[in-house]
């Protein structure tokens, strides 16, 4: 058992996170401090909550390229209801953004379900329709700190127990993708889509409605994100978070969660999203220019595929040396 | 149509000409075995130029593998290959192309979105002296090469805008672009209408005039008596007969088909037959089948016998709700049942097994116990919530019954052998307690071993009452384990058998549309 996880995937990047760490401290102690620490997890916290999102709907074998619009068209919306009615209190702003993020998930869904346009397609086309939508309603126009409302930009930063509410909530999703994702028939569900799809269908699983789940959640915690993410820097304008979909992807694709789908696991979307929360706040510590963050990340990406396709591989040695044996 | 008159007994002279031809293409003691099987044991073929040789054999005779050995997809472990006297290896499918040897398969292998004279030319496109191709040849060639086989196809159209007998002309013209001496015809009109069937015929006409050797592998009878002028018959991986069509008959040759030394053994059993689980009435699809309807019994094996493609799988399918029927009613328990999707089917006690596990059946990545427990997670939760404890209990009692060969439930089902896969997902569908278990094929591709091991497990299924439909193209299995059998020929029922009328020429003879049955 011990020894499995150890030779994990999980185990592997979780060694090399804290290889990075101890590495960075080396040179720079004051990295590790706690308080430190707990920054940068909560600087991460927006990644990873998306990156759970992401990782349900890349295990259906799909892909959601539409997050970051989505992320920034809720944050608009509810920028602007918070300027238009400064009272609205803060627990209504949570359910809008997230039913708000959620239906634009279930466009996403419904497109891929009933009308069976490859995702990579429908998710590029809202994602420009969402952005679209973003210039539309506010003009263009940003809306700067002090138009919105001090209990609007309070919640994400308040600390309770030593960490901002932004880090709890990311604690809260992550103990919530661990029971949906290992507890529930909807979890074992996008398993069994992403793993052999024809075998799902003969077991009663309707592989369409299944993927459009995982697009309504992934829509959902974008929608989250969105209220967290312009409340937090306290500013939403049509470019908030451009490009942000492709860091989401690699924290998933670094995490092991496989593009062909059907495999991945929370504790991987988490360690990815980690990974790169971590060189991202370090590399301005130990004084490289933030653009080799790309660089870094873009290897890290490649790596972390050349590792998985590897592992596979010698697996399938294995099933041959067996089979040879049996026969 | 082909006369004989003084060519008895002298197999190396041409039936019209009456001059000596020797065989352009001669094996020679060629076997080949794969782990746990022996495909072909020693094993000869001759080839004659200007002439059709109909290869037939039942599923598993081993026409395919002859079929890859000739096309250098496989490597003989033994044996010799001759053309035109010398002997020849062929390491690689391009050396088979290079010796003229080419073969034109069921599903021809073509790409959909290039022209039609890029598919005949791709990989030997005429060429511009800067090395570019030369579109202009190549289209005038294809044309030429069209015109030859009759077939009248414009080269500058994609080839998906194409209909099937046309994809195969183009796949024809293709072998002929590589100047084949040899074309080897792997049930051509499988798929095909009348009238394209006939189209066929002359072509293969036509490539007998070029003096090309035609091997023609085909189930149906007619087709085999009308076109080809040679026999050769495979049975279990062995040549069991050969010789010319004028001196052979129907009857003949399906007796050198299916007369086999019986060696394998069933579980014997007693049938308790119960009451009437299911009944289908008139069931049809728009395509691909029409006006099915039997009854099935508790504790009965039913076998639905038939060729490929004989609509026996696309009925299963819409019996289990995946696809939809055009009409027709099941009642169940001499209740209405509607099956629209599988769920419902599984709610009604129907699971099906189906035929390609790697594909529809076994679920990869997942462990053998979240395989199992998948279609029963209703049960196996609470609440909403999964009870591992419970799916790994529920996979442990039913992997248990079926002698399942696993490290570990919590092994990935693809460290599996193909066998030992089957039993999880024969095992998956055992765990719902169904009424009524459909079978596809429940033991093609996995070795003697485990084909006991399911055919043992499917006499107990029956035993405890279960109700069982067993798809198989296997005739011993299929002789061997149905109390009854349904034989489907092109999407109807032909023709129902039982008790002493399970004879293995009757079902040849119904499956292949030989109109004579009572002789």
């Amino acid at each position: 058992m011990i020894l499995s996880f150890l030779k994990s995937r999980e185990a592997i990047l979780a060694g090399a996170i804290l290889v990075l760490v101890v590495a960075i401290a080396s040179r720079f102690p004051a990295f590790v401090t706690p308080a430190n620490l707990a920054n940068v997890f909560n600087d991460t916290a927006p990644l990873i909550i998306l990156a759970l999102g992401q990782m349900v709907v890349i295990l259906t074998r799909c892909i959601d390229l539409s997050v970051a619009a989505n992320l920034a068209l809720t944050g608009m919306v509810v920028a602007m209801l918070n300027t238009a009615m400064p009272g609205l209190p803060v627990p209504l702003i949570l359910l809008l953004a997230v039913s708000l993020g959620a239906l634009m998930g279930l466009l996403n869904g419904l497109l891929v379900w009933r009308l069976d346009i490859p995702p990579i397609v429908v998710t590029l086309g809202t994602m420009t329709i969402y952005r679209g939508i973003i210039f539309v309603i506010s003009g263009g126009e940003w809306i700067n700190a002090h138009e919105m409302s001090d209990a609007f930009k309070a919640f994400p930063r308040e600390v309770v127990f030593g960490l901002p509410v932004l880090s709890w909530i990311a604690i809260v999703v992550v103990l919530g993708f661990v029971v949906l994702i290992g507890r529930t028939p909807l979890g074992r569900a996008f398993f069994a889509v992403g793993g052999n799809p024809h075998a799902a269908v003969y077991t009663g699983i309707n592989v369409g409605q299944t993927q459009c789940a995982a697009y309504v959640i992934s829509g959902a915690l974008a929608g989250l994100t969105g209220y967290l993410w312009v409340a937090r820097y306290a500013v939403a304008y049509v470019d908030i978070a451009g490009g942000f979909e492709l860091e989401v992807v690699a924290a998933c694709v670094i995490g092991g969660i496989s593009i062909a789908g059907g495999v991945g696991s929370v504790g991987g979307a988490l360690l990815g999203a980690l990974f790169l929360g971590i060189v991202k706040n370090a590399l301005p510590v130990i004084n490289i220019s933030p653009f080799w963050q790309l660089a870094i990340s873009g290897s890290a990406i490649i790596i972390a595929v050349a590792f998985n396709a590897t592992s596979s591989r010698t697996k399938g040695r294995v099933i041959l040396k067996k089979a040879e044996h049996a026969a | 149509m082909v006369m004989l008159a003084n060519t008895q007994g002298s197999a190396d002279v041409h039936p019209q000409t009456g001059e000596a031809v020797s065989p352009i293409l001669s094996l020679k003691g060629v076997s080949k075995s794969f782990p746990g099987v022996k495909a072909l044991s020693e094993v000869s073929l001759e080839l004659f130029p200007g002439e059709v040789t109909a290869l037939v054999g039942e599923n598993g005779a081993g026409k395919s593998t002859i079929v890859k050995v000739l096309t250098g997809i496989y490597q003989p472990d033994a044996g010799e290959i001759s053309i035109a006297g010398t002997s020849v290896t062929f390491p690689t499918a391009q050396d088979a192309g290079r010796a003229g040897v080419t073969a034109i398969h069921q599903e021809t292998v073509l790409f959909d979105d290039l022209s039609v004279a890029e598919n005949i030319f791709i990989g030997h496109a005429p060429k511009t002296k800067f090395g570019l191709i030369d579109h202009k040849t190549m289209v005038n060639k294809a044309k030429a090469l069209l015109d030859r086989i009759g077939a009248r196809i414009d080269p500058a159209v994609t080839l998906r805008d194409l209909g099937i007998a046309n994809k195969h002309l183009v796949a024809i013209a293709r072998a002929l672009s590589i100047d084949a001496n040899i074309v080897i015809m792997d049930e051509p009109t499988a798929s095909l209408s009348h009238k394209e069937i006939e189209e066929t015929y002359e072509l293969v006409e036509r490539l007998k005039a070029e003096g090309k050797a035609i091997l023609f592998i085909s189930h149906k009878f007619d087709e085999i008596f009308r076109i080809a002028d040679r026999y050769t018959v495979f049975r279990d991986g062995q040549m069991v007969g050969a010789g010319r069509i004028s001196e052979v008959s129907e009857q003949e040759l399906v007796k050198l088909m299916v007369g086999r030394s019986v060696d394998q053994v069933f579980p014997k059993r007693s049938p308790q037959l119960g009451k009437e689980v299911l009944k289908v009435v008139g069931y049809s699809h728009p395509t691909e089948f029409e006006d099915i309807g039997f009854s099935l019994r508790a504790g009965e094996i039913l076998g639905f016998y038939g060729l490929v493609g004989a609509g026996r799988s696309e009925f299963m399918q819409a019996l289990f709700g995946i696809t939809k029927p055009s009409k027709g009613a099941i009642r169940i328990d001499d209740q209405v049942a509607v099956i629209r999707d599988p769920n419902q089917a599984i709610g009604h006690g129907i699971v099906y097994v189906p035929e390609d596990r790697g594909k529809q059946g076994a679920i990869k990545g997942l462990p053998i116990f979240q395989n199992v427990s998948l279609p029963s997670l209703k049960e196996t939760s609470r609440k909403g919530f999964l009870r591992l404890a419970e799916e790994f209990k529920l996979a442990r009692d039913y992997t248990r019954r079926l002698d399942l060969r696993a490290a570990a439930l919590d092994q990935d089902i693809g460290e599996l052998s193909g066998g030992n896969q089957q039993k999880v997902v024969i095992a998956k569908w055992l765990a719902t307690k169904p009424r009524v278990i459909i079978l596809d094929e429940p033991t093609k591709g996995i070795d003697i071993g485990s084909k006991a091991a399911v055919h043992e497990f499917m006499a107990e299924l029956a035993a405890e009452g279960l109700a069982v439909i067993m798809v198989s193209s296997e005739i011993p299995e299929i002789l061997g384990m149905s109390d009854r059998v349904i034989v489907m020929r092109e999407g109807r029922i032909a023709a129902e058998y039982e008790g002493d009328e399970l004879t293995p020429e009757h079902l040849v003879r119904a499956a292949a549309g030989i109109t004579e049955v009572r002789s």
